[in-house]
């Protein structure tokens, strides 16, 4: 929450006209969803601990509580890590052990940062954190480097398609602001995630303690002239490619008033949100997995009715037939219409203690619908560390990462992954007592980002090969 | 009407980025609300009369316009709350057409099944009637109006939070939520509380109310009223037992953050009118709402998670 004394934001911020292009080039949004990873210890609480204090984000009595702590544990300075920390079990344990969501603002942009574990027995944690961001902060400790974890943190955000990555080289205090330092873990890093199809990729000097860099540009680096951690954060342009691909509307509901809507009781509308690209009135679409076509009549909201919507809108269509549409159904555009499959891969996953094991009789949510699933062949593990395929497993189990075949009892219409989940994500879910098994991207991630650091951008057309179609 | 559903606001004039913040926020919340009525069978509102329950309820409607709410509303009444708002609830419920369930903690002390606390304060007493009256009328979804950005425990709460047939919240049992995929499987006699406001901010509420004018009770704004000071806030003289003989009335220009049990919600001392003038005491504020304004917050850091865990709002 922004308390800065900034009395008219609501007035004299920028008119963001480009908020809704159709072109899927870089747009500034209002709102930036990051998430922060690092090995433990290496300053990450300390960091989004000074991000919002120094950003005057944190309220009096937070600060107060977190004084009081510092006090009773014998600390003559306030532990910024205090204000970050979350549930009871952890602040015993003195680590964090889920993802925890802050809020805060500064006069350029709106926050919302997950704050994520990212040891390896928390993975499911991080995937959660990086399934929307934006932009990842990975910290490593000037004086070890870029080491194990830190690859590993890379390597999930890339499979999650987080198109950002601000590397954080903290304790620089402690190197004695060191430009070689930062130098050979920058170039270390690079050379890392130019396998990774990663497509930006900033790196800056800090020291959360000391606030070196942070909010504001140190005086003890005099070798650095990029921005702060928050200037990067403030101004980063993040590729949103939603709006431009064909679009993707899950119908969530049918909204039937009758008698209640004297103005038009025969009113029939199609409520959901538009999951990629755009619609408009007139627009020929295909109602799948039944492959019925028709045009929409008309784009609505409660405010009235649009011109058009983009993805990330929740509105309701109105469509020129009366066809047979129900919750679960898929609203495509008739160019690149996906074809409705019972058979494909996905890379999953696994998010709870039950391990996922071939033969397995599950749930599949996919957008609005749920159907029934038989999870068929492991095809490979994934070694996170080194991106290698591993053969042979015999399940999937807690934190593993696999491609994994999935047939399902309705043919179901879906497209490779795409970043922050717009297309392509499912949950697998027991049906006995309702848990999430495991959450999953479809199509082979893995051969999808090493092809994308090959030919950028391309990303999709790999994907595509990744897919097979039913019998 | 409390809400301007009809009247389509504020689009007329130029869009700014915090409205392409505030629509992203609305979308995402309709899109929550959408899918409680497309996964549940008995959904229902907790609808306090106070203004995140009011927006809730104002999305609500939006996102199923114009078709009649497929929601009820709850109200756990302490009977301790104040009469601008109880007012407000009963007018904002017959403009609507709206179905509401009052449970009453009044009869629940009457018949024993609850006593009264020695200090008199009923806000840790609408638990069990919360779950009696979910238990009862067989609510499988519970729609409430917190945010992340309330307290800290709620900073890891989940979109959709699994409670068991005690109502309690098992931090273990929560499952992952990624992308815009909420799960809301649940055993018979578990239900699922969801918060379709998780990532709106105390700022965002108010400039939404702003945008959207939605009508709020009129204790939000700044008014004259007897108070004395307890626990570091103002609190309203009043038949639930305050003040006490130590303790001093004095009339003072107050408003009120958030609206709850007269007992333990405090005002603070405000001049803001409106909500433009609301919003810009906000921005200089250095106190989260409910560090200002509920007393049984401060009982201790771990308040609020392990009120959690017994089936808390
Ligand atoms: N010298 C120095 N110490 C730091 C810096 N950042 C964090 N620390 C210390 O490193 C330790 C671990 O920090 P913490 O934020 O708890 O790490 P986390 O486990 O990644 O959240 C603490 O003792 C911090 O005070 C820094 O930039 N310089």
């Amino acid at each position: 929450m922004s308390l800065l004394p900034d009395t008219d934001t609501d007035t004299d911020t920028d008119t963001d006209t480009t908020a809704h292009t159709d072109t899927g080039t870089p747009i500034v949004h209002g709102l930036l969803r990051f998430a922060t990873a690092g090995s433990v210890d290496d300053g990450k609480s300390t960091l989004v601990g000074r991000l919002l204090f120094d950003s005057k984000s944190v309220l009096s009595d937070t600060l107060a509580a977190a004084e009081r702590t510092s006090t009773a544990r014998g600390s003559a300075t306030v532990d910024l890590s205090l204000l970050v920390d979350g549930l009871r079990a952890e602040r015993e344990q003195g680590i964090t052990i889920d993802v925890a969501y802050r809020y805060f603002a500064t006069d350029k942009r709106t926050f919302i940062l997950a704050d994520t574990p990212w040891h390896v027995q928390y993975t499911r944690n991080t995937i959660t954190g990086a399934s929307t961001a934006d932009l990842v902060i990975i910290l490593v400790d000037a004086r070890t480097g870029v080491v194990a974890q830190t690859r590993r943190h890379a390597t999930v955000a890339a499979l999650l398609g987080v198109p950002e990555i601000l590397l954080a080289v903290n304790k620089i205090d402690l190197v004695e602001y060191d430009q070689k330092v930062f130098d050979t873990i920058t170039a270390d890093f690079h050379a890392f995630t130019a396998g990774l199809g990663i497509p930006a990729v900033v790196a800056i000097p800090i020291s959360a303690l000391n606030g070196d860099n942070v909010v504001t540009r140190s005086g003890r680096i005099g070798w650095y002239d990029g921005p702060s951690v928050l200037e990067h954060l403030e101004t980063v342009e993040v590729l949103d490619s939603r709006s431009s691909a064909p679009l993707r509307f899950p119908v969530q509901y049918v909204i039937r008033p009758g008698s209640d809507y004297a103005a038009d009781p025969d009113y029939r509308g199609y409520a959901g949100r538009v999951a990629a690209g755009t619609v408009r009135s007139g627009d020929e679409i295909v109602v799948l997995p039944d492959g019925h076509r028709t045009t929409v009549t008309g784009v609505e909201t409660a405010d009235g009715p649009r011109e058009r919507a983009a993805a990330g809108d929740s509105v309701t269509l109105l469509l020129a037939d009366d066809i047979d549409i129900a919750r679960g159904d898929l609203i495509a555009g008739v160019v690149d219409a996906p074809t409705p499959v019972n058979e494909f891969v996905a890379t999953l996953t696994a998010v709870n203690d039950k391990a996922l094991t071939p033969g397995m009789r599950a749930l599949l949510k996919y957008g609005t619908t749920t159907t029934r699933v038989i999870v068929g062949a492991i095809e490979h593990l994934l070694d996170i560390d080194t991106l290698t395929e591993l053969d042979g497993a015999a399940s999937l189990q807690l934190n593993d990462i696999g491609l994994v075949r999935l047939r399902t009892a309705d043919p179901l219409p879906v497209d490779p992954y795409q970043p922050r989940g717009a297309v392509g994500a499912l949950l697998i879910i027991d049906p006995a007592d309702g848990i999430t098994l495991a959450v999953g991207m479809v199509g082979d991630r893995r051969a999808a980002i090493t092809a994308a650091s090959d030919v950028r951008c391309q990303a999709v057309a790999t994907e595509n090969d990744a897919l097979t179609p039913g019998p | 009407m409390t809400s301007t559903l009809d009247a389509a606001p504020a689009h007329s004039r130029p869009r700014t980025a915090l409205d392409s913040e505030l629509d992203a926020l609305e979308s995402e919340s309709i899109h929550i609300l959408r899918e409680v009525a497309g996964e549940f069978d008995r959904p229902v509102i907790l609808f306090s009369g106070g203004k995140d329950s009011i927006l809730v309820l104002h999305l609500a409607r939006k996102a199923f316009f114009p078709a009649a709410l497929p929601f009820a509303l709850l109200h756990v009444d302490t009977g301790h709350n104040f009469d601008e708002v109880i007012s407000y609830r009963d007018r904002v419920v017959v403009a609507g057409n709206l179905r509401l369930h009052v449970a009453h903690v009044q009869d629940w002390l009457d018949d024993g099944r609850l006593t009264e606390r020695p200090d008199g304060t009923r806000n840790p007493l609408q638990t069990v009637p919360l779950l009696d009256s979910i238990n009862e009328l067989g609510f499988d979804a519970v729609i409430g109006g917190a945010r992340r950005d309330e307290e800290r425990s709620r900073a890891k709460e989940r979109i959709f939070s699994l409670r068991d047939a005690f109502g309690g919240w098992d931090p273990r049992r929560q499952r992952p939520e990624l992308w815009d995929l909420y799960n809301g499987r649940h055993a018979p006699g578990e239900h699922v509380r969801v918060f379709p406001l998780s990532n709106w901010t105390e700022l965002d509420v108010w400039r939404y109310i702003e945008r959207e004018q939605i009508d709020l009770p009129e204790i939000y704004f700044a008014h004259e009223r007897e108070v004395f000071a307890r626990s570091g806030m103002w609190l309203t003289a009043g038949a639930w037992g305050g003040p006490r003989d130590t303790e001093t009335v004095v009339r003072r220009q107050v408003r009120y953050r958030t609206v709850g049990d007269m007992s333990c919600t405090g005002a603070v001392d405000s001049t803001a009118g409106d909500v433009r003038e609301v919003i810009t005491e906000i921005m200089a504020t250095r106190i989260t709402e409910r560090g200002a304004t509920r007393a049984d917050d401060q009982l201790g850091e771990a308040a609020m998670e392990d009120r959690k865990r017994e089936g808390y709002f």
